[in-house]
């Protein structure tokens, strides 16, 4: 015999098995201003989840609370089931616990931060070999197949200072991708970009939505997002304003803000 | 060979500088190799302590942050000589007194551990400001990509924050090791026999002041030429994936 309450339980199993990540209620304060006002978002395995807003929304900061690059200020994170432990002010309860959940998170930022000591192979394997301790050899031979696949396989021993800004961020796009993570959050990834090198990125991150990576794209490119995201989040001043299918938002906006927000960025 | 030096009126000179007694030579190398002895020793405890000291002054709380500023602060505010004097006469005295309190002798202290000791306290606290300024040009990002992957504190020391900031810290590294081995020469004050005091002894015994005091100004020369072919290798390696100023590629 099985209950009303025992099936809406196994229910919420299942939606908890396809989570990726979890966000309620999240809030961030730097000093007295508060800058995320209180977020939830949720995105299942697969998605492609775009954050747009304009400059000071919050959007990248709620982006760098996920691991805890900020410390949240409250709310709960819930990453594969998993929740991050935060005493009440927002702080990390066990160091051990982020650090082994952000190496399931491949971060990609706006200005690349390879390290600049370090050949593109180098920077490729060094979270692989030293973080999570996989062979040499074996992440060696991973590293040149993710170099290939971002178009710089003849580049991996070259150092970053050498390269374009749309080369870095690719190699950056490869070095994410060689912890083979579970969620990847861009934040901002082509805003550094002189503009006729953003669809050589453009087109790598195309490929890993494809493929069906679970992503969460903090972005400035309205087109590429409505092309890309499974679902999009309008963020104004801290708050979701509109979200919903990027058809819905982008096609048919509800909310005065974001319809005044995407005539102006056309 | 003995020609040369009989027509230039250098046989005496060469005499004295010889290796083997009565020649003057052999003390003055065993001066030098003092003197170099303490300098390294000095540089790398200097070193850790800027390790540490850089470290405290960016990361540590209230209270280190407050002591590291006493200690650099003091320790470049007097002159090297008064240092090396207090440090040297209460160190000893204070190592005399503990020994003497648990039950010990009077402690005879080496003079190259307490070379090392002065010296590596007064380097710590200028390296402490040198890798302070390293640390801090390293760019932000690459220690947050660091985070962001996950590496713990330690290994983000070692794998990101040292390499990187070592192109910015080499200059200043290299001034502190030809500091420190110059200021070796302040310990003859406390009677060590590096090689200032060597020399000093030799000039004054024979009364050859002007071929000691030359021979012994060539030998910290060679040490600087050296060092200064080390260093350059130790920064070239440094800024390895950076582009020269000069644009000449790699």
């Amino acid at each position: 015999m099985t209950t009303p309450d025992m099936m809406a339980r196994e229910k919420q199993a299942q939606a908890e098995e396809t989570e990726a990540i979890r966000v309620t209620d999240l809030h961030k304060s730097f000093g007295t201003l508060e800058v995320l006002k209180g977020v939830s978002l949720t995105a299942h395995k697969g998605d492609v989840v775009a954050i747009i807003g304009g400059s000071g929304s919050g959007k990248s900061t709620f982006l760098r609370c996920i691991n805890f690059l900020e410390t949240p200020s409250s709310g709960q994170i819930v990453i594969n089931g998993e929740e991050v432990l935060m005493r009440p002010d927002g702080t990390p309860v066990k160091r051990r616990q982020i650090e082994r959940i952000r190496t399931r998170l491949g971060m990609v930022f706006q200005a690349f931060n390879l390290w600049t000591h370090r050949t593109l192979l180098e920077n490729v394997i060094e979270v692989p070999v030293h973080v999570l301790k996989v062979p040499r050899a074996k992440a060696i031979e991973r590293a040149q197949a993710l170099l290939e696949r971002v178009g710089l396989g003849d580049r991996a021993d070259t150092f970053p200072s050498y390269l374009s800004g749309g080369q870095q961020q690719r190699a950056a796009i490869a070095r994410a991708l060689a912890v083979d993570p579970s969620v990847m959050l861009f934040d901002e990834p082509t805003s550094a970009l002189d503009p006729e090198l953003v669809g050589e990125v453009l087109t790598v991150i195309r490929d890993l939505a494809a493929e069906g990576r679970t992503m969460l794209l903090v972005t400035h490119e309205m087109k590429f997002a409505r092309e890309v995201a499974t679902h999009v989040v309008y963020l104004f001043e801290g708050r979701i304003e509109e979200q919903g299918p990027p058809d819905e938002v982008f096609g048919n906006p509800k909310s005065a803000r974001l319809q005044q927000f995407l005539k102006t960025v056309g | 060979m003995e020609l040369i030096l009989d027509t230039l009126g250098l046989a005496k000179s060469a005499e004295l500088l010889s290796l083997s007694p009565p020649g003057w030579g052999g003390n003055l190398l065993r001066g030098l190799a003092n003197s170099l002895q303490i300098a390294f020793g000095a540089f790398g405890f200097g070193l850790l302590i800027g390790l540490f000291g850089a470290s405290g002054k960016l990361y540590g709380g209230v209270v280190i942050r407050d002591l590291l500023a006493i200690y650099t602060t003091v320790i470049r505010a007097v002159p090297e000589l008064v240092l090396i004097l207090i440090l040297y006469y209460v160190g000893t005295d204070l190592i005399n007194q503990a020994a003497s309190a648990m039950g010990y002798g009077r402690v005879e202290i080496s003079g190259v551990v307490a070379g090392i000791w002065v010296l590596g306290i007064v380097q710590g606290a200028y390296a402490t400001e040198v890798l302070r300024g390293a640390i801090q040009a390293i760019p932000h990002g690459q220690i947050e990509a660091a985070r962001a992957f996950g590496m713990p504190p330690f290994m983000l020391m070692r794998r990101v924050t040292i390499p990187a900031m070592m192109s910015y810290a080499t200059p200043g590294l290299a001034n502190l090791w030809l500091i420190a081995t110059k200021d070796t020469a302040l310990l003859a004050i406390v009677g060590f026999s590096e090689l200032t005091l060597e020399t000093r002894q030799a000039a004054s015994s024979t009364r050859a002041y002007f071929t000691f005091f030359l021979a012994a100004g060539a030998l910290y020369m060679i040490v600087t030429l050296f060092s200064g072919a080390v260093f350059g290798r130790i920064e070239k390696w440094a800024r390895r994936g950076q582009p020269s100023l000069r644009g000449a590629g790699k």
